[in-house]
């Protein structure tokens, strides 16, 4: 009982980040029909200046991670600019493949920055724990799922009510109509690339926290997301949440009880339980539990 | 075919632009100069090895394995329009094949020690099993979905080739690929032949570069076939193709069978260039170097495979070469602002972006302008 509920909260914790990681290619989607590839090294880079901050500058936490999802914000949008908005027009897995190249040059260029030492994002949970119901807790897989939460909370928020956000919907659904309109789809494209960076550089720092320290190999974990977004929809920010909380439950569950029960599956078998659930979701229900389903003209 | 057609397949002389049958012009060489220039480079590339460095035997030994990787994905991405990230675990499945065939037994891994000749066509043959397997899972996604869904695959397939000790020798060990002994003939050792010394890169080489011609004219001929131009018309329009009686989901598994057959084939010879095989090999970054092929290449060329092919292989080469004269880069550790490795990848990522940004075409499309360019000189148009 008390590991059900110890792995249940990882797994919430996990759920967290995955949500985080997914409502970013959402977000890109929704707005330019990108799968964004670069969103493990957008992660990655987020952490490094939210240690930056915490590290060399000798800020608080909170105060640096909002400064690392700023400085992210800023990347994002001069990516967008630079290298996605020539591929308007063009066909999808072209543009996608563009961000593959964006995700290996941003890859190496975080390694380098973060250097052969350590570089924690020094956070205030580290490995503190609270007993609840008997079970130990981290508190950092506490604060991961809150603060997941809250901040995908407030980009629905503006998605829903605000101008800039209705405008951001309105040139996900039509984007020659929205310029009709008025909108400035150009600068719709770099905000969606904006947030969706911020939000890769949130889930970076929230990964790191708890952890010994940042590394490039973690990249990968931010390709987790792609299940997730499977699962959830591609377009769907709800979906999203709920779809990251499921993959999350899902593999802390097998992390804590697949050894034990099936040990013949191999060594590390959790890493892969997102992928096989993707696979099942893909046959079943290809566009998700809360996607669109895709109508096609000829 | 008639008298009439047969007589006119002749090209006239002095005007090799003029086609008189449609069968003439998609013929696999059009044009007589083209025929010409690949028998020409076809004896220049089987002469070559002799005058060369042994690394760059080996360096080019590569080219052509991952031109016969990137041909397959060609088939599949540029002919089919069928994003795929997976080309990698079907290396990985084509290597192990191989390697659990051809390779010997030894601490603890399974090797039957057969024939190249058996373990060469079962290498491409069980992956593309494989991809017949998956097939229906994956015909039932289009676009994006397809390369999520492939990506996945590599992962899934990096796990397996990490827990099955007995093929892959598991993570970290890794286990020696297949002997390319072929009807008893070692085709990677020292042979003397006709009383000519001849080493055995020089061998590897010319036996990599015949099932590498093999294998491009047949992609070639395959792509002017009925079947590679339903893969066209699937990749332009698959509801309009459907509705002219292309049947997709044939179009598409074919496609994916084909390109894993070349992947298989490509791993396979690519586990004994790279002399021990570890399950680490087959990952995601392999299936972006094939992407990159590709698309720096060209889409939708057989040309441009082996042009990409060529760029991607050598590339790091090229840029060993010229980090010495600019300052702060080059050296292998930590000091300068980069060194040769982080250089090479970032280069790398740099030409695919703008290569699909500012010609699309890839090095094929840069040829093309090359080549219409002296045509038309003096003139501009």
């Amino acid at each position: 009982m008390d590991e059900l509920i110890s792995s249940l909260v990882r797994g919430l914790g996990l759920g967290g980040l995955y949500a985080l990681l997914g409502v970013s290619f959402v977000i890109i989607f929704r707005a330019t029909g990108v799968i964004n590839f670069a969103t493990p090294a957008l992660m990655i880079l987020g952490a490094f200046f939210t240690g930056a901050f915490g590290n060399a500058v000798g800020l608080p936490f909170w105060l640096s991670v909002l400064l690392g999802m700023a400085i992210m914000a800023i990347i994002g949008m001069i990516i967008e600019r630079v290298a996605l908005r020539p591929m308007v027009g063009r066909p999808a897995f072209s543009a996608a493949t563009v961000t593959v190249g964006i995700f290996i040059i941003l890859l190496i260029i975080s390694g380098r920055l973060i250097g052969s030492e350590l570089l924690t994002v020094n956070d205030p949970f580290g490995l503190d724990t609270v007993i609840v119901f008997g079970a130990t807790i981290f508190t950092v897989d506490i604060a991961r799922f809150i603060v997941a939460l809250v901040a995908i909370g407030i980009v629905g928020l503006f998605l829903a009510r605000s101008r800039t956000g209705l405008a951001m919907r309105a040139t996900a659904l039509d984007q020659e109509t929205s310029l009709a309109q008025g909108i400035n789809v150009g600068r719709m494209f770099g905000l969606s690339w904006g947030i969706a960076a911020a939000m890769a550089a949130l889930a970076g720092a929230l990964l790191t926290a708890g952890s010994s320290g940042i590394e490039t190999t973690v990249a990968l974990v931010a390709l987790k997301a792609l299940p997730v977004i499977i699962l959830g929809g591609l377009d769907s920010i709800k979906g999203s949440v709920v779809a990251g909380i499921i993959i999350g439950i899902a593999e802390s569950i097998t992390r804590t009880y697949q050894p034990i029960y099936a040990p013949w599956l191999g060594a590390n078998f959790d890493v892969i339980v997102p992928y096989i659930i993707m696979i099942i979701v893909l046959m079943v229900r290809p566009y998700g539990l809360f996607g669109t389903r895709e109508v096609v003209r000829v | 075919m008639s008298k009439a057609t047969a007589s006119s397949h002749r090209t006239t002389r002095g005007r090799p632009q003029l086609f008189t049958s449609y069968a003439q012009e998609t013929a696999v060489f059009n044009t007589r100069v083209k025929r010409n220039w690949v028998l020409v480079g076809i004896l220049v590339m089987l002469v070559l090895p002799f005058f060369m460095q042994r690394d760059m035997v080996a360096l080019i030994t590569t080219v052509f394995i991952f031109a016969i990787g990137g041909i397959g994905l060609n088939l599949l991405t540029g002919y089919a329009g069928q994003v795929s990230l997976g080309q990698a675990f079907f290396l990985g499945v084509g290597a192990y094949t191989a390697a659990v065939l051809g390779g010997e037994s030894r601490s603890g891994v399974i090797g039957l020690g057969w024939d190249m000749a058996i373990w060469l066509p079962l290498a491409g043959l069980v992956p593309a099993l494989i991809a017949l397997v998956l097939a229906p899972l994956a015909m039932r996604v289009r676009g994006l979905y397809l390369a999520i869904l492939t990506l996945g695959l590599v992962f899934i397939g990096e796990h397996i080739f990490k827990e099955a000790k007995p093929i892959t020798g598991g993570a970290g060990v890794g286990r020696a690929p297949a002997d390319p002994v072929f009807l008893g003939f070692d085709l990677f050792a020292n042979q003397t032949i006709l009383g000519y010394r001849i080493d055995r890169f020089t061998i590897f080489y010319v036996a990599c570069f015949i099932i590498f011609v093999i294998m491009a004219f047949a992609a070639k001929n395959f792509a002017r076939s009925r079947f590679g131009r339903s893969f066209a018309a699937v990749r332009d329009r698959d509801i309009a193709a459907e509705v002219m009686g292309v049947s997709l989901l044939r179009t598409k598994t074919l496609a994916f069978v084909i390109s894993s057959f070349y992947a298989g084939v490509s791993g396979a010879l690519l586990s004994i260039v790279i002399g021990r095989i570890s399950p680490e090999t087959w990952n995601i970054l392999l299936s972006i170097d094939f992407l990159a092929v590709i698309f720096i290449g060209g889409l939708a060329t057989i040309s441009g495979s082996i042009m990409g092919a060529v760029f991607v292989v050598l590339l790091p080469k090229g840029v060993n070469a010229i980090t010495p004269y600019i300052p702060g880069f080059g050296g292998v550790g930590e000091g300068g602002v980069l060194n040769v490795f982080e250089l090479q990848t970032i280069i790398f990522g740099l030409l695919i972006i703008l290569f699909l940004i500012l010609e699309p075409r890839g090095l094929y499309g840069l040829w093309l302008r090359l080549r219409n360019y002296f045509k038309a000189w003096p003139f501009s148009y």
